[in-house]
């Protein structure tokens, strides 16, 4: 088992975001996770990440609570936010915080981005948060898939990319290593219907369905 | 360490790149530069000339505006990048929240520290040229102080970063406790104590509280050891404390301060909702 979540409960200013959520992400797991605006899928996934105390249950992540262990935790895991954080750093600057922190090759991260038809190498000194949309949303996945996860978390990755940005993103996603799990948030279920074999759906702070495609 | 120093490394990178450091610095810079083309170092007030003029009157300046302009500059740091969502990105990767916490301080503290101590210098070497005598015990003192200055409006600015979720109330807050210490020196303290409606001693404990004020009283005996140019509540700590002890207490008070301020800024890092 790779996530755990047991009974977790997270409320903020009295409403409850989670209510007694249980949600377990095994290894091989491609899971689209779906759900109203407010449904609390952020909610889980920030909690699985370490962000939010949780009020209640228990959350466990390769066996480590990240809270806890989140340096252990955040090893093993890819993040690609909905949009694109206005990061002042230059591309030069956020690789050498990637490569330092997370031990992630540059060449591998160069190597992504030309798949993606993103060309970095030109572009080192210029500050991240300059770039396009679509090019930082390509840099961000650039950099989650060259890190070696057990667990990739894709909060709407495509929402910035054209159509041939996703077909791309699309492509690469089937070459990742099957052990790896996935998690996506999304709204367009038809978009990633052959990348995942299960399918989550959230309402009010509750996973109201959960089946295996 | 190894990523509290890259945290840091990069914060400088950022804020060398930003609008905020480049104001700053030309204030700094361009207030000592206008003091020597405006021919201040070569007036006389209460027997004070050449570069010790100078460099009291950068002082004087700098109580009022160092303090404001941490304050706005980062405060925003940690509480900013929550609402930008930048810190949801960047501690996504394995950085213990020890070391990005005090990598940021530390960063910000050498970007906040040295465009300040550097016109200090500049102000030497202008009065240097002009024929005055190196201060080196001024020079030392006054960059302690302002260190020391520097150190608690910082640690303010990360605990007020860190409590507060919204930038508009952090900034807020900055502008309330900058106006309250202000409000606070000495001249505000002699008011009450003419006033009598409180008595002298909570009007030197406020004195002694408030770190412009020790920073001023800190800064001012350098030049007149009498402290005849301020008022009562310094001469009374000057003759309780003596000058060494009063020296001391002007450079470890506030950094003991800024601690206190940056580690429970800390505390609520750690156990707060990151987001």
């Amino acid at each position: 088992m790779l996530a755990v979540a047991k009974d977790v409960t997270k409320s903020f200013m009295g409403t409850k975001v989670l209510d007694n959520v249980n949600l377990m992400i095994n290894q091989g797991d491609r899971i689209a996770m779906m759900g109203p605006n407010g449904a609390g899928k952020t909610t889980i996934v920030r909690a699985l990440l370490g962000f939010y105390h949780i009020d209640s249950g228990e959350i466990r992540v390769n066996g480590a609570d990240p809270i806890k262990n989140r340096v252990d935790v955040l090893k093993h895991i890819s993040f690609i936010p909905q949009l694109p954080p206005p990061v002042k750093l230059s591309i030069e600057e956020l690789l050498s915080f990637v490569e330092k922190s997370s031990a992630i090759s540059r060449e591998k991260i160069f190597l992504e981005s030309e798949r993606m038809d993103l060309d970095l190498k030109n572009q080192l000194n210029k500050p991240f948060f300059k770039l396009s949309g679509g090019m930082k949303q390509k840099l961000l996945i650039a950099i989650a898939l060259s890190k070696k996860s057990n667990l990739l978390i894709f909060d709407e990755p495509t929402a910035n990319l054209d159509p041939k940005g996703r077909e791309k993103f699309y492509e690469l996603l089937t070459e990742i290593d099957p052990s790896c799990s996935t998690l996506f948030i999304t709204h367009r279920l038809d978009e990633i219907e052959g990348l995942v074999n299960r399918q989550i759906y959230m309402d009010l702070g509750k996973v109201v369905e959960d089946e295996k495609i | 360490m190894k990523n509290l120093l890259l945290i840091a490394y990069l914060d400088v990178k950022e804020s060398l790149r930003s609008k905020w450091f480049y104001v700053y610095s030309v204030v700094f810079g361009g207030l000592m530069a206008l003091f020597f083309i405006t021919g201040v170092s070569d007036s006389v007030v209460m027997g004070f000339t050449g570069l010790s003029r100078t460099l009291l009157i950068f002082i004087q300046v700098t109580i009022i505006i160092l303090p404001i302009f941490i304050l706005i500059t980062t405060v925003k740091s940690i509480s900013g990048d929550r609402e930008s969502n930048v810190l949801e990105y960047m501690l996504s990767f394995p950085v213990s929240l020890k070391d990005y916490y005090w990598g940021k301080m530390l960063g910000r503290f050498s970007t906040v520290f040295l465009p300040v101590f550097l016109a200090l210098i500049l102000g030497v070497v202008f009065g240097m040229l002009k024929g005055g005598v190196l201060p080196w015990k001024m020079i030392f003192l006054y960059s302690a102080l302002l260190f020391s200055l520097s150190f608690v409006f910082l640690g303010l600015a990360f605990f007020l970063s860190t409590i507060l979720k919204s930038t508009d109330i952090a900034l807020g807050a900055s502008f309330v406790v900058w106006i309250v210490l202000l409000a606070f020196i000495d001249i505000a303290l002699m008011g009450l104590m003419l006033q009598n409606r409180v008595s002298d001693d909570v009007v030197i404990t406020l004195a002694m509280l408030n770190p412009i004020e020790v920073f001023r009283i800190g800064a001012i005996s350098l030049f007149d050891p009498e402290l005849t140019v301020i008022g009562p509540v310094a001469y009374y700590l000057l003759d309780t404390l003596g000058s060494t002890w009063l020296i001391v207490y002007a450079f470890v008070y506030p950094i003991v301060i800024g601690l206190l301020l940056s580690y429970i800024g800390y505390i609520a890092f750690r156990k707060k909702d990151l987001l």
